[in-house]
């Protein structure tokens, strides 16, 4: 066989996978969204063109999800960005027990959300939770972490961030072990002080690799859906309704698979440019 | 890169002779560094620590207010009543462990024979619009599930794999490809392709070179790729949750979520589930330590 014929042969099987069970359920949302189509109702969905998307796109309900995932996305991203590196800094200071401390500061990550969700839900209860129980010891007033509604967006960002600083220390680690050893002798002889040192050399090396896990951290948390579901089920009230949480309401307790679908479709198309904007930005950081 | 060599210029005395003080000041530093790592640490690790006490406390010592850290009974109880019904059956919590066994298995096997020979291919041939292809490939994890859940809900729905385990094996196998494609890609670009021109020169044909001398190589890389695809099929819930709803057909993380909810919630058996079900990834991430980066960015950020 020819190695054309061969290359189709073994890439065919996974496209044809992909197609059919993200792109045909991608394209199938995307005429979904152009219809007032209902998933009990049933019946021949109506063509109501931009209706969905204009309706999404003036809603209350929807800039107010939207700015509950802003913040929600920034203050987790930033949490996690900062502690990151602090701890990945830390660890590659140290000579020894490097690998053991990297693997056990990992243990978060690798947990499913569910379970995340549902050790934190434990803890942070109001009555029996250890956080308050630890915080009365210490003569400090007991906090509803999850049934006021600023404390619940701020426990969501928490418990995120205890998820996902491992993610942000993993590629920080990686950065800073990349640094070549003579740039800090070079530094070292010139007795360039510790934080010239990290501002001058540290920084600006791993920086670009710093961003890129950021932009992975952002993409998910923008489209987060499990933890909410678990931790506050985006109460008290919709204080912690994310967008993704919000399509999920309006698909399966509304029923309005139409808008839910171009709610969808809008929050792809966000991901997308985004995204592309942010790498622009990242490829002129790398050849400037 | 700024290092400037200015600085050292002025500065007075031979750089062995650092005062005491400095040299105390770092040794301080050094200890702070040192509790600060500490300290994260331990933070980082109590509410897994805490959770493993839960699961082996009786109930009492469970609510006890203030929180008991020391000196509660030791049962093993919840652990019993995680894999065994009340009335001595097999309970359904330990159905869904064997239902997450076998759908994160057999959906990472599909995705390992359709990923790897893609690999391949992407890695040996030049091919109309690779690049195209490649990025289209990955973008496809890009999208939030609850977006994809709708259709393919819908779609399910006309075949009939709704609460079927096989409409899940799919949907991960689906979501693994992608990954599977781009990790072993960069393990593929590792081994040179001379041993198949060699192979191909001594009459084996194309497929055999790669049978005989690639693919062994690439055991390694296999292995870890098909880790964490088990990783994400075993942890995945959003569509665990909506395209299954009976006992016989659930994976364990929505058949844990389902502990809560009601008036009360038996947190003891929740701990203990929680634990025996993170069990196995700790395991495995354990296992692919080394490949970790790559693992967890799909491979787009390698070492």
């Amino acid at each position: 066989m020819s190695d054309r014929g061969l290359a189709v042969v073994f890439t065919s099987p996974a496209l044809l996978l992909l197609l059919a069970m993200s792109v045909f359920p991608l394209l199938w949302a995307l005429y979904l969204s152009f219809t007032d189509y209902s998933a009990t109702r049933g019946g021949p969905a109506e063509f109501v063109g931009f209706g969905n998307y204009t309706a999404i796109l003036t809603s209350e309900q929807v800039h107010l999800r939207a700015l509950t995932t802003l913040i929600y996305v920034v203050g987790a991203v930033t949490l996690q960005t900062v502690l990151g590196f602090g701890i990945a800094y830390l660890i590659s200071r140290r000579t020894r027990g490097r690998g053991a401390l990297t693997t056990m500061f990992l243990v978060p990550m690798m947990l499913s959300p569910v379970v995340v969700g549902l050790f934190w839900r434990f803890m942070l209860d109001a009555q029996f939770g250890v956080v308050n129980s630890m915080l009365g010891s210490l003569g400090l007033g007991q906090v509803e972490w999850l049934t006021r509604q600023r404390t619940a967006l701020l426990s969501l960002i928490v418990v995120d961030t205890w998820q996902w600083t491992p993610f942000i220390m993993l590629i920080a680690l990686a950065g800073l072990s990349a640094v070549p050893k003579y740039l800090y002798e070079a530094a070292s002889i010139d007795r360039a002080s510790e934080w010239f040192r990290f501002r001058t050399i540290t920084l600006p090396l791993v920086w670009p690799l710093l961003l890129i896990a950021v932009m992975f951290r952002a993409i998910e948390a923008f489209r987060l859906f499990d933890l909410v579901y678990i931790l506050t089920n985006g109460g008290p009230g919709v204080s912690t309704e994310t967008m993704s949480f919000h399509i999920y309401k309006v698909a399966f307790l509304g029923f309005n698979t139409g808008t839910a679908s171009a709610y969808g479709i809008l929050m792809v198309l966000v991901v997308i440019v985004l995204t592309q904007l942010y790498l622009r930005y990242l490829n002129k950081l790398k050849e400037g | 890169m700024a290092v400037s060599v200015d600085e050292a210029v002025s500065t007075g005395p031979a750089r062995d002779h650092t005062p005491p003080a400095r040299r105390f000041g770092r040794r301080g530093r050094s200890l702070l560094e040192v509790a600060l790592l500490t300290v994260l640490a331990v933070v980082m690790l109590f509410p897994v620590l805490w959770m493993i006490m839960t699961s082996i406390k009786e109930n009492r010592d469970v609510y006890a207010i203030p929180a008991k850290f020391f000196g509660f009974t030791v049962t093993m109880d919840h652990y019993r009543d995680v894999f065994v019904a009340p009335d001595g059956g097999r309970s359904a919590l330990s159905v869904s462990f064997l239902n997450s066994v076998v759908v994160a298995g057999v959906s990472t096997v599909l995705a390992t024979v359709l990923g790897v020979p893609a690999a391949w291919a992407y890695s040996r041939f030049g091919m109309k619009a690779k690049k195209d292809q490649l990025f289209f490939i990955l973008s496809t994890r890009f999208m939030p599930p609850v977006v994809v859940v709708i259709p393919i809900f819908l779609m399910y729905r006309q075949v009939g794999l709704i609460d079927n385990k096989l409409g899940l094996i799919l949907i991960y196998a689906a979501f693994n490809v992608p990954f599977t494609i781009w990790m072993m890609k960069g393990f593929v670009d590792e081994v040179p392709s001379e041993y198949e021109d060699a192979a191909m020169l001594d009459g084996y044909t194309r497929v055999q070179a790669f049978w005989r001398y690639t693919l062994p190589q690439l055991v390694p890389g296999i292995a870890a790729t098909a880790v964490f695809a088990l990783i994400f099929s075993w942890n995945e819930f959003v569509f665990a949750i909506f395209l299954t709803s009976s006992d016989s057909v659930r994976t364990a993380p929505p058949a844990i979520a389902g502990l809560i909810g009601g008036t009360t919630t038996d947190w003891g058996l929740v701990a203990a589930a929680s634990v025996v079900f993170a069990l196995p990834v700790l395991v495995f991430a354990y296992l692919v330590r080394k490949h970790l980066i790559a693992g967890v960015t799909l491979g787009a950020v390698r070492r």
